[in-house]
């Protein structure tokens, strides 16, 4: 059985009596433990889709299910927006400690926790850093950490690292793909990044414009990690760029892999 | 919605920006160079006032110059101090803390309630247009001379900045914020403990600063209408005795007192809001609104 099972999902939005259709009949299975991306044009109706599936907007047709049960609202998925939305009012550790708390773990314990993650999410010392002192590429950091902290067997991630840098964000590709085969969850990541989707992904789910429809799906049989020179790789690109339509491939995207010799992010802001 | 702190804090009175990172330069020395201008024009001013009534022999009932005003405050202090003084800082201080718990009550029920944004809130704001000098009278012949007619001024004089900030407040919470802990499960009231109230706590605080600073004057008008003390009666007895030079002296202290309070509930907001000081050195606070959930927030400030 499927661990995520999208079928038949349609959504419009109605804006001022007019009718914008945003999904079309979108269906896709995800396997236990597996990673799928989610590529598509700007606009065509991503995060509508991830939102349909987490449970925070009904869809007009359509189900999702998760280990075969329908999804009625949230709580099923941990869900990384598109933006940090860290709370600026709480200190990193406490703005990680939110799922922990939601669940009613002790803010001691569930500070304990935490601070457990901090080293290998690359965020040790920081513990106690308002959100506004940490650089984008932290903040970013304590956002998937925090969704991990979420404790949920599906994980979605939506644009995790859109907001970054082209070297920051091989980094923190590099290193979603280890947390990735260290904690084995299943992972959803949509992205307009398709080189990001083809290094990370063991599937990729290619939507059209907006209404978005699937209009091509792949599974990436490919050794990991993945060289994104191979031919293989260029081959898989050229299939989803083709359906991808013309023009919406992120060009400042860099074509070597792995950032140069003292490419750091993650330091304190300021100069 | 951060961003609506910004110029708060810009004209925050005693958090100086400098261009450096840590953003906050504090110390006596600091402070003085930055009022240097204001002390210099008020020291100007009342030389100016001083010169035109000696020049001009205005009579002292007209119009006092500042060293008579000085004098007089000199001599009234202890008076002042000892008699007046408590009774009108009670009246303002409980009076606020009593609009506080009014403002943060309705405007929370007014946020919450779609009904009461529709009835309860024009009302609101329709109240806000009675004067409360016309008020106090009513008030004492409802409450007799006592201090609960000019408890109930200072309330209704306060109430309603500090409403509308809570009302602005809680509607201005973050609804990507909201989206996420829904996400996570959360319920709507952990929803309103941990983001809105939260993210209220600014706008109150701006509200409340407003209202402190009309809290001692409302005292003070409450007071002429009648009572045993208070800055208010001093100010209206030497008035009827022609003692202008102690109408001033009063209305020195009244003065000092509001911009103490003013400057209290700036204190209590550092204190309270301890990120809106990291906020603010990040030079972080219109960042922290993505462009992408533009679409997702309509403010309106
Ligand atoms: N709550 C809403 N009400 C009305 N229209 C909406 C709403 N949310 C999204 N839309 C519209 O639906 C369309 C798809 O939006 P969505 O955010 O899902 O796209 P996306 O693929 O995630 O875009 P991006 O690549 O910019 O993140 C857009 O045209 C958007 O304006
Ligand atoms: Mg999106």
């Amino acid at each position: 059985m499927p661990k995520l099972l999208v079928e038949n999902l349609s959504k419009s939005y109605v804006q001022e009596g007019q009718r914008l259709p945003v999904l079309d009949g979108i269906s896709f299975a995800v396997e236990p433990g597996a990673f799928v991306a989610i590529v598509g044009p700007s606009g065509c109706g991503k995060s509508t889709l991830m939102e349909i599936i987490c449970g925070l907007e009904p869809a007009d047709a359509g189900t999702v299910a998760v280990d075969g049960k329908p999804v009625t609202g949230p709580g099923h998925v941990a869900y990384m927006p598109q933006e940090d939305l860290l709370f600026p009012w709480r200190r990193l550790i406490d703005n990680l400690i939110v799922p922990l708390q939601l669940k009613g773990v002790p803010r001691h314990a569930a500070r304990q926790e935490a601070h457990r993650w901090l080293p290998f999410f690359g965020l040790d010392g920081f513990a106690d850093a308002y959100p506004s002192q940490l650089s984008g590429g932290m903040r970013q950091r304590a956002a998937l950490l925090r969704t991990f902290l979420t404790e949920r067997e599906i994980i979605a991630l939506d644009e995790p690292f859109g907001a970054l840098d082209a070297h920051t964000r091989r980094r923190m590709q590099v290193w979603l793909a280890d947390v990735h085969r260290q904690m084995r969850r299943t992972v959803l990541l949509i992205t307009h990044d398709v080189d990001e989707a083809l290094v990370l992904a063991d599937r990729v789910v290619v939507l059209g414009p907006r209404p978005a429809r699937v209009v091509y799906e792949a599974d990436i049989d490919l050794p990991r990690p993945r060289d994104i020179l191979s031919p293989a790789f260029a081959a898989y690109k050229g299939a989803v760029l083709a359906h991808l339509g013309n023009g919406e491939e992120d060009p400042s995207a860099p074509a070597v892999a792995g950032p140069p010799p003292g490419a750091m992010a993650g330091g304190r802001r300021g100069h | 919605m951060w961003s609506r702190f910004l110029p708060l804090w810009e004209s925050g009175f005693f958090i100086q920006r400098s261009g450096k990172d840590d953003g906050l330069v504090k110390g006596p020395l600091a402070v003085v160079g930055r009022y240097l201008p204001v002390i210099g024009l008020v020291v100007a001013l009342l030389a100016v006032w001083e010169a035109a009534v000696r020049h001009f022999a205005v009579p002292k009932y007209v119009l006092p110059a500042p060293s008579a005003i000085a004098a007089a405050l000199h001599g009234a202090l202890p008076v002042l101090l000892k008699v007046h003084t408590p009774v009108t800082l009670a009246e303002a201080g409980l009076g606020l803390l009593m609009a506080l718990i009014a403002g943060i009550a309705s405007g929370t029920v007014v946020h919450s309630s779609a009904w009461a944004r529709r009835t309860l809130y024009p009302l609101l704001v329709v109240s806000q247009t009675v004067p409360v000098i016309v008020l106090a009278p009513l008030l004492v012949i409802w409450f007799g001379y006592g201090m609960l007619p000019k408890l109930l001024v200072v309330t209704i004089a306060c109430f309603f900045p500090i409403a509308v900030a809570v009302v602005d407040g809680l509607d201005g919470a973050h609804r990507g914020m909201l989206k996420l802990l829904r996400s996570m499960g959360a319920s709507g009231w952990q929803q309103f403990v941990m983001v809105k109230v939260p993210a209220a706590m600014g706008s109150l605080f701006t509200g409340l600063r407003v209202a402190a600073t009309y809290a001692v004057m409302a005292a003070v008008i409450a007071e002429w209408i009648g009572g045993d003390a208070g800055l208010g009666v001093y100010i209206v007895r030497s008035a009827n005795s022609f003692r202008t030079e102690q109408v001033f002296a009063g209305i020195v202290l009244v003065t000092v007192y509001s911009i103490a309070m003013f400057l209290l509930v700036g204190l209590v907001r550092r204190w309270v809001l301890p990120w809106e000081a990291h906020l603010r050195a990040a030079g972080e606070a219109v960042k922290s609104i993505p462009v992408s959930s533009a679409k997702s927030q309509e403010r309106s400030r």
